[in-house]
């Protein structure tokens, strides 16, 4: 690695590291190599370091709540597909938590991103040692080849960065995804993820100032740019995670996009109905 | 075109390109099932008895004598120039013109099968490849890295000879970083005992040993096989990986000081790293090479212990 991680430093997070998520490290099999490494860099063990910090805000800061987390096959190719929200996204780093210290037996989450992450010092050691994958389509396929679970954000930056009046209301769903499903026959798990667009409500979105800095939104919120850094800051919500029973879809993957998009209303349709349950269920934004 | 009676023999092969380090080893592997015609401009040494040498330019007058004596089954094109520091227009005559000699030459002389070596340094190491590139990517390597653009051309100059030579079974190999008794790039850069590296980045690396890509090789010259092929050795693992095990004390630099360090060192001559190959290191450039083994029947032999053990021994090796 870039950098040698001391010996104290392995310690600390050794320790910070609870049993469960030690025992499901080490249960977790992602084809790894006899190194260690699977072909796109992920090494389960490397999530000794991360774990501890996605483990306390699963229990502790978001004190995040799992439903139905056993339809997701235990093995197999599988794509979960998920709203957005929350102008960071903290919901994709949950949804992994959730299957890596919830699920029996553990499953990784791979997450497709951006392809200007490799240009970036660290993040892109860390992110290929933590499992994640640059998006492309063609990694998608050997992922799903190799049995893989993706985990598919089809709102993209639509989803995360609105504002807060259209909470809970799914923005439109990329194709791309129903096309792969098909292409490669995997099954789809539809995931509902309550709670997330109140952790940082916008009241706007300054999209020519977030052009300017190069970033996909500048949301204001009650309390950023107000706070400074510290407003971007997430607020202590409950997160409440539904994930939904498998769904198999037959037909060609390059089919008109009318067709397609009937498909995918059924996946929308899916994700809308348990969240409807979930903030009808839930106590509070903070309960 | 020549047309003939082919009766049941060794197959008679030409290996151009044969006095380097590649060369020698194809040819070592290749004479005991094939009579070998080697061709170099340079000096060939401490060859089998059985191997003829011509020691010929492949770009004069007198290799066509050579085809004209011979009979030959294939030719196994490894005469392509590498040096850093030789100029583009030496390297675009030397690659370019060599080659199309040597394929107008097959074509005249009814040569059946013509294999190319390319690499897969074609692809180019970028930071939106797929993780496992195979032959129908685009060959991108050029964009960031001209001096290898004598490399795509020839790859992509051979490509036409699918439709224009269509009764030779042409063969591109596109290996991916070999490593071995040879004298190229990764090679030599693993065999340092203090490698630059650039900090926060540690790319997957896929290696092969130089005795599988002679497997790809001898495979490719079984009568019907024809197209591109990516060849790869054991599975991949990170750049790290490959110093702690080989016990290298890496220099880790920030990408604009490497940048830098390496242009004043190239301008001065005190190097002969051009600054470009710093992708390598950087970003994925991996191969796919399930065509080979599907339709070649191809399998690497050779698994990283072996390219460590021999990374560690050809430390000193005199090349």
């Amino acid at each position: 690695m870039p950098l040698p991680l001391t010996r104290g430093i392995d310690k600390l997070f050794s320790r910070a590291l609870s049993r469960q998520a030690r025992e499901n490290i080490d249960a977790l099999d992602a084809g790894q190599n006899e190194h260690g490494f699977d072909p796109f860099g992920f090494e389960p063990q490397f999530l000794r370091y991360v774990a501890p910090i996605a483990e306390w805000f699963f229990r502790v800061y978001f004190d995040a709540e799992v439903h139905g987390i056993d339809n997701i096959p235990d093995t197999g190719p599988v794509l979960l597909i998920s709203n957005h929200s929350g102008q960071i996204p903290v919901d994709g780093m949950l949804i992994g938590t959730a299957c890596l210290l919830e699920k029996k037996p553990p499953r990784m989450i791979r997450s497709m991103v951006e392809r200007w992450i490799p240009d970036i010092p660290f993040i892109s050691w860390v992110f290929a040692r933590a499992g994640q994958v640059v998006g492309t389509r063609e990694n998608a396929r050997i992922l799903l080849r190799r049995g893989g679970c993706i985990l598919v954000f089809p709102e993209g930056v639509r989803g995360i960065s609105k504002t807060y009046d259209r909470a809970y209301q799914l923005q439109e769903f990329g194709l791309g995804f129903m096309r792969l499903a098909l292409e490669t026959n995997t099954p789809i798990v539809p995931v509902a993820v309550v709670g997330g667009e109140e952790q940082m409500p916008a009241v706007a979105d300054l999209k020519g100032l977030g052009k300017l800095l190069g970033m996909p939104a500048f949301p204001i919120t009650p309390t950023f740019p107000l706070l400074g850094p510290l407003g971007g800051l997430p607020l202590p919500v409950k997160y409440r995670l539904h994930f939904g029973e498998p769904i198999h879809f037959e037909g060609a993957p390059d089919d008109e996009d009318r067709v397609i998009r009937a498909q995918v209303r059924e996946v929308t349709s899916a994700i809308e109905a348990m969240i409807e349950q979930g903030l009808r269920e839930r106590e509070g934004v903070f309960l | 075109m020549k047309r003939r009676r082919r009766s049941a023999r060794k197959q008679r092969v030409l290996i151009t390109g044969i006095g380097g380090n590649l060369g020698r080893a194809v040819a070592r592997r290749l004479h005991r099932t094939c009579d070998i015609v080697g061709m170099d401009r340079r000096p060939v040494r401490h060859m089998p008895k059985d191997i003829g040498i011509e020691t010929i330019d492949i770009r004069r007058r007198r290799a066509e004598d050579v085809f004209r004596r011979e009979d030959f089954d294939a030719v196994v094109h490894l005469n392509i120039l590498h040096d850093p520091r030789s100029s583009q227009e030496q390297h675009h005559e030397f690659n370019i013109g060599g080659t199309q000699k040597i394929a107008n030459l097959c074509a005249e002389h009814g040569v059946p099968k013509l294999i190319i070596l390319s690499s897969s340094n074609v692809y180019g190491p970028r930071s939106d490849n797929d993780q496992f590139l195979t032959e129908d990517a685009p060959l991108m390597g050029g964009q960031n890295f001209g001096a290898i653009r004598d490399l795509i051309a020839l790859d992509m100059y051979c490509n036409t000879f699918f439709w224009r030579f269509p009764e030779i079974e042409t063969v591109i190999l596109r290996p991916t970083h070999i490593i071995g008794r040879v004298n190229n790039a990764p090679s030599r850069y693993l065999r340092m005992k203090k490698p630059i590296a650039l900090l926060g980045f540690d790319p997957m690396i896929q290696l092969i040993h130089a005795e599988d890509v002679i497997t790809g090789i001898e495979l490719a010259l079984t009568p019907g096989i024809r197209g591109i092929y990516n060849l790869a050795g054991p599975s991949p693992v990170p750049l790290s990986y490959l110093f702690d095990r080989l016990e290298r004390k890496p220099r880790y630099l920030p990408e604009p000081v490497a940048k830098a360090t390496l242009k004043l060192a190239w301008s001065l001559k005190a190097s002969d790293w051009p600054s470009p190959e710093l992708d390598h290191i950087k970003y994925v450039c991996m191969v796919d090479d399930q065509q080979a083994r599907a339709q070649l029947g191809y399998q690497h032999e050779h698994g990283l212990d072996s390219i460590f053990h021999l990374l560690q021994t050809s430390g000193s090796l005199n090349l």
